[in-house]
């Protein structure tokens, strides 16, 4: 334990501490987190509306998709995602005649991340849409509204009450999932935490400190979505 | 594609699977006896229990596993070795190896995940059954073993499976940590065979086939408890 403070100052912003590598790389662990869980929201969506409305063709798919994404452990599919992706990419880039590039850590981090969110925030989307009554969907095209006015004012904010605990949930995931982007490489900061360990050999206190990070942004969301879920819910009679 | 290593690696990934599911059987094992007590002292323990057991839940569920894996593998196994006396012990060969430091963590995360889990189970179970057992005579343990964890258990089977999937799911973290579970094979061969997609594909094909597993046989479980009504 004495120990564990000794090492203390090595936490410090200044010369020989490592607070300001920390705190960058719980920057771009943030960074990571909102881009995945954006473009995993916006696959979410579209595969929800493709689940429900799309042709048979296009459910089988997104079945495959969902399906298989959620089988597989998040660690097994952002190696495979990343090596596949950017051979891929290369691939094409290769054929069209151009030479191939290197993508960047934080653009593969979160495209890797976005494709693995995408299929959970299908399922959460999907089960939200489902739940609102059918009735105000047709009540709105009796009205004369377009499918997108349908969806942009009806389906929208009625299922988005249903579907800010699950959406909430991914997000803490996706933040924990970041420290997986580690075991390739990417410099956020599981990754910066466990080089500052092994140089200072003050592992335990510097994974504590990192836990720390980690907890206070899952604290600080968690209010955030009671926020957002107590707007969402304006008007409805309160939850027990 | 090519598959030629498979042959010579196939017994490796077998041993693998076998680890993985030792990793899995023993951190649920664990970590169930651990959830239970947590989410039972949030419901009805004093609250010198109830707060460091929702505090517990909130900082496993709200930090990475794979930091919880460091920190106990490189933060309290760099500790030990500093106590001389402890190398005696026959608990020194254990502390060197990687693989209790893997189940420990995966316990304490079982632990923290079901325990929100349990007392929410544990809530959802009527009141009128447990003063129905008290009336009966029973001691508040009997009731615990014959009404309220019986009652608790049937309610969340399904929420269960769901979770025990995603425990197999996080276990390759070990293989980050030098054990060879499926995962840790895996990598094996793709540095020693410079092969980059066919060892990746493998393991998440038999993830995908444990993960069926777990599905079917809590399907089985399911249906052999009476429904809850």
């Amino acid at each position: 334990m004495s120990d564990l403070f000794a090492n203390l100052p090595l936490l410090s912003f200044s010369d020989g501490g490592w607070g300001w590598n920390l705190l960058r790389g719980l920057l771009s662990t943030l960074q990571i987190a909102l881009g995945a869980y954006a473009l995993g929201l916006c696959i979410g969506l579209f595969g929800a509306l493709g689940k429900i409305n799309g042709s048979s063709l296009t459910r089988w798919l997104l079945e495959i998709y969902t399906t298989l994404i959620r089988a597989v452990p998040e660690l097994v599919l952002i190696l495979l995602l990343y090596y596949a992706g950017t051979g891929l990419i290369n691939q094409v880039l290769d054929m069209m005649g151009y030479r191939p590039i290197d993508i960047s850590g934080l653009v593969a981090g979160i495209a890797v991340l976005g494709v693995v969110q995408g299929a959970y925030a299908t399922e959460v989307i999907r089960g939200a849409m489902l739940a609102v009554p059918l009735g105000q969907v047709e009540a709105a095209a009796a009205f004369g509204m377009s499918r997108w006015q349908v969806l942009r004012r009806i389906t929208l904010p009625a299922m988005l009450p249903l579907a800010l605990p699950g959406l909430s949930n991914l997000w803490l995931i996706v933040v924990k999932d970041t420290a997986l982007l580690s075991v390739v490489g990417f410099s956020e900061l599981a990754m910066v935490t466990l080089q500052a360990g092994g140089q200072s050999r003050a592992y335990l206190m510097f994974f504590l400190a990192a836990g720390a990070l980690y907890l206070c942004v899952a604290l600080v969301s968690n209010q955030v979505f009671r926020l957002l879920e107590k707007r969402a819910r304006r008007g409805q009679p309160e939850l027990v | 594609m090519q598959w030629y290593w498979l042959a010579e690696y196939l017994p490796k990934f077998i041993s693998g699977v076998y680890v993985t599911l030792q990793l899995l059987g023993l951190s649920i094992f664990f970590g169930m006896l651990l959830a239970i007590p947590i989410g039972l002292v949030q419901v009805t323990g004093p609250r010198w229990l109830a707060i460091p057991a929702r505090m517990f839940c909130t900082v496993i569920r709200g930090t990475p596993l794979l930091i919880q894996l460091y920190l106990l593998y490189y933060g309290l196994g760099t500790l030990f070795p500093l106590i001389p006396e402890i190398r005696e012990t026959f608990l020194w060969p254990l502390l060197r190896d990687a693989f209790p430091y893997a189940v420990l963590a995966f316990s304490l995360s079982v632990a923290g995940y079901e325990g929100e889990v349990m007392r929410g189970a544990f809530k959802g179970v009527p009141k009128g059954e447990l003063e129905a057992a008290r009336a009966f005579g029973m001691s508040r343990f009997t009731v615990l073993r014959r009404i309220w964890l019986p009652r608790a258990i049937q309610n969340v089977l399904p929420t269960l499976a769901g979770e025990f999937v995603l425990t197999l799911k996080s276990t390759p973290l070990a293989g980050v940590i030098t054990i060879f579970d499926v995962y840790g094979v895996g990598s094996m061969v793709r540095q020693e065979t410079y092969r980059i997609y066919e060892p990746l594909l493998l393991i998440a094909g038999i993830y995908i086939l444990l993960t069926g597993v777990i599905v079917l046989l809590f399907r089985w479980l399911e249906g052999r408890v009476p429904r809850p009504v």
